[in-house]
């Protein structure tokens, strides 16, 4: 008896010792994109480093997923690689407000053996590829495209992601922006029906598929090339200048684009104008509820987010993210005022 | 005391019956809950659902034809490859391998039952694929020109995953023919051999005695290729387009609903790809039944053959 009451007791104060540090740490739940993960994870660790007092948790589940849950309110917030669409926002309980983090970018990489010169794309010329109406690596416009180098008659593999991605929602945005018949036949979406090529899981499946089959070209994000030292060709931007893509490169894609920002930040990126700009570039987004029924959870995330914003783009460069242009983190500053916090 | 006894008895017996229905319960909940999920899809598209190509996300229409096909025919392929490879080993291990060969030989199959199917498919892409290749490149024009081999040889597709599936299954069929075999009664070969029969003949005697827990491990076999996603997915190419050619890049309806379920935020599509879920289980569904039946129906064939055996036998 006298033993079952010592543990009976040291089990009620254990109880009051886990709510009572429960009634002090903040704990907010995120859900969403898998591209942004690494510096998500950086970013919650370190604030937590900062504010011992918050704790956020993010689950990479993938853009689609983290949409359904914030629309289901089960987590707090949400992120994505792609914007919502109107649909979305329609079906949410209440306004979403979508905030752009960091850049990121989509490169061709491919695989020609005996070709040592780095190969120059064009969205139209990527288009055709995809759709699978120019098949041999010395087709006439790829010719055209790389004068001075010597094309094979090779094959040419499609390979593209099999798993719905955020990736490819860039990748198929450029190249509908630039090619009509891919708009009309294909469109835009993280998963779409391929016309022609052979699907891989993941970047690496991709990169794995390119390296192993001569003649194959597919694209992967910008960090994962870096990352992993993979040679990957330069794209024609708007102003006609053929662009290897670097950090910099997206970021100057992101500054064109605040001149003409719309204020839900809902905007794409890809082909914008201007000089040295790297054409496939994009935003990744927080999804926050303007009017959420948190308010202590509200104000704590708005808090995270300027901090996220200003100090915490310092950690961009280490993971190979793009940062965000002084100029859309201002017009972020403005738009967080809107979230009700009280 | 005898009526405490059979009280617990009872107790006994509702405790495990009631986990007895705890397992029909959960098979139904998943069938009830795959379908009110897929009811979107299930009313937009209906029956042609099973009978259509096209897999369009963007536009909204889904048909599962080409998954249900590369399914079943990556599931075939592989049951082909290993069902005679795996029923040697255990012939092997069980009949003909001196002692001390047979336990680290039985290891190694089971060994090969406990990699992580993620590791297969590494070994797939780095390994098996341009191994593939290989042979794809090397074959004679001639031979190319036939539908089962057409198409461009990228080492990915059909061969590649039918390979990768059969090499996962034979651990399954082996270990259980062998354990079947195993439990032959001694009289069966002592019998044989009695009668003159050569050890192969004795061997084949065995194994006929053995043959409905021998298919019952090769449909095991079977149930492990259906349901296989990762693996499978690293190798196959991932192109939802039905084709006859083993070299072709196809796809099944476990990788579909891996690959896409994460990234999938509209309705129709989500229910679409439940739907893939509902449709691999009732396949699942009728070949388990079908290959219970076959088992059923030869068992009950085996007592009225088995008799006049026994009879001659104690004769």
């Amino acid at each position: 008896m006298n033993a079952i009451h010592k543990i009976a007791v040291a089990v009620a104060g254990a109880a009051v010792l886990v709510t009572g540090a429960a009634a002090q740490t903040m704990k907010i739940n995120g859900a969403g994109a898998t591209f942004p993960n690494p510096i998500y994870q950086k970013w919650f660790s370190e604030y937590n480093k900062l504010h011992q007092n918050i704790e956020i948790n993010y689950q990479s589940i993938g853009s689609g997923g983290g949409i359904q849950q914030v629309i289901k309110e089960t987590v707090f917030f949400g992120a994505t690689d792609g914007p919502m669409t109107a649909d979305q926002l329609q079906g949410a309980p209440g306004k979403i407000l979508h905030f752009p983090t960091v850049l990121g970018a989509v490169v061709p990489v491919y695989n020609l053996p005996g070709v040592t010169a780095e190969l120059k794309f064009s969205g139209p010329v990527l288009a055709d590829i995809f759709l699978g109406k120019v098949t041999k690596w010395n087709d006439p416009a790829l010719v055209k495209l790389n004068a001075g180098v010597t094309l094979p008659a090779t094959d040419i593999t499609v390979a593209h992601r099999a798993d719905g991605s955020g990736t490819t929602y860039i990748w198929v945005d450029y190249l509908a922006k630039l090619s009509p018949e891919w708009k009309s036949k294909v469109g835009v979406a993280t998963s779409v029906n391929w016309p022609t090529g052979v699907g891989g899981r993941g970047n690496e499946g991709v990169s794995g598929l390119v390296k192993q089959t001569p003649g194959a070209i597919g694209y992967v994000e910008l960090i994962y090339a870096l990352q992993n030292k993979i040679a990957y060709g330069s794209v024609m931007n708007a102003a006609g200048e053929p662009i290897k893509a670097s950090v910099e490169a997206v970021t100057l894609a992101a500054a064109e684009a605040a001149k003409a920002m719309p204020p839900d930040f809902r905007v794409s990126i890809t082909n914008a104008p201007g000089k040295g700009v790297y054409p496939i570039s994009s935003f990744t987004w927080l999804l926050l509820y303007e009017n959420a029924k948190d308010k202590a959870q509200a104000k704590t995330m708005v808090d995270f987010v300027k901090w996220a914003l200003t100090d915490g783009q310092k950690y961009c460069a280490d993971l190979g993210y793009a940062p965000l242009p002084e100029a859309v983190v201002k017009l972020e500053m403005a738009a967080l005022a809107k979230i009700k916090v009280s | 005391m005898p009526k405490s006894k059979s009280r617990s008895d009872v107790a006994f017996r509702i405790g495990t019956g009631a986990f007895g229905f705890l397992l029909i319960a959960l098979v139904c909940g998943i069938g009830v809950i795959l379908a009110i999920e897929s009811m979107p899809s299930i009313q937009k598209f209906g029956l042609s659902f099973w009978r259509t190509e096209i897999w369009d996300p963007v536009a909204g229409e889904f048909g599962a034809l080409p998954f249900i096909w590369g399914t079943l025919y990556s599931s075939v392929l592989a049951l082909l490859i290993a069902t005679p490879i795996a029923l040697g080993i255990a012939i092997f291990i069980s009949e003909l391998c001196p002692a001390a060969l047979r336990q680290p030989l039985v290891f190694i199959t089971e060994l090969l039952a406990a990699i992580p199917s993620i590791v297969y498919g590494l070994w797939g892409i780095f390994v098996l694929v341009p191994a593939v290749r290989a042979v794809e490149t090397s074959l004679p024009a001639s031979l190319r020109a036939l539908p089962l081999f057409s198409g461009p040889p990228l080492g990915l597709g059909m061969l590649s995953a039918a390979l990768i599936l059969a090499i996962m299954v034979i651990p399954f069929i082996s270990s259980i023919s062998r354990e079947v075999l195993k439990s032959v009664p001694p009289a069966q070969r002592e019998g044989a051999y009695a009668l003159g029969a050569t050890r192969f003949e004795a061997i084949r005697a065995a194994v006929f005695y053995a043959r409905t827990g021998i298919i019952g491990a090769v449909m095991l076999g079977f149930g492990r290729a259906l349901g296989e996603t990762m693996a499978v997915t690293m190798v196959i190419g991932n192109n939802p387009k039905v084709a006859v050619s083993l070299f072709a890049p196809q796809y099944t309806m476990a990788a579909v609903v891996a690959n896409e379920f994460a990234e999938a935020a509209d309705r129709l599509y989500l229910s679409a790809l439940v739907e893939i879920g509902l449709v691999l289980f009732i396949i699942t569904l009728i070949i388990n039944s079908f290959s219970r039946l076959l088992i059923w129906s030869m068992a009950r064939t085996d007592k009225v053959v088995a008799e006049p055996v026994e009879a001659e036998a104690a004769a």
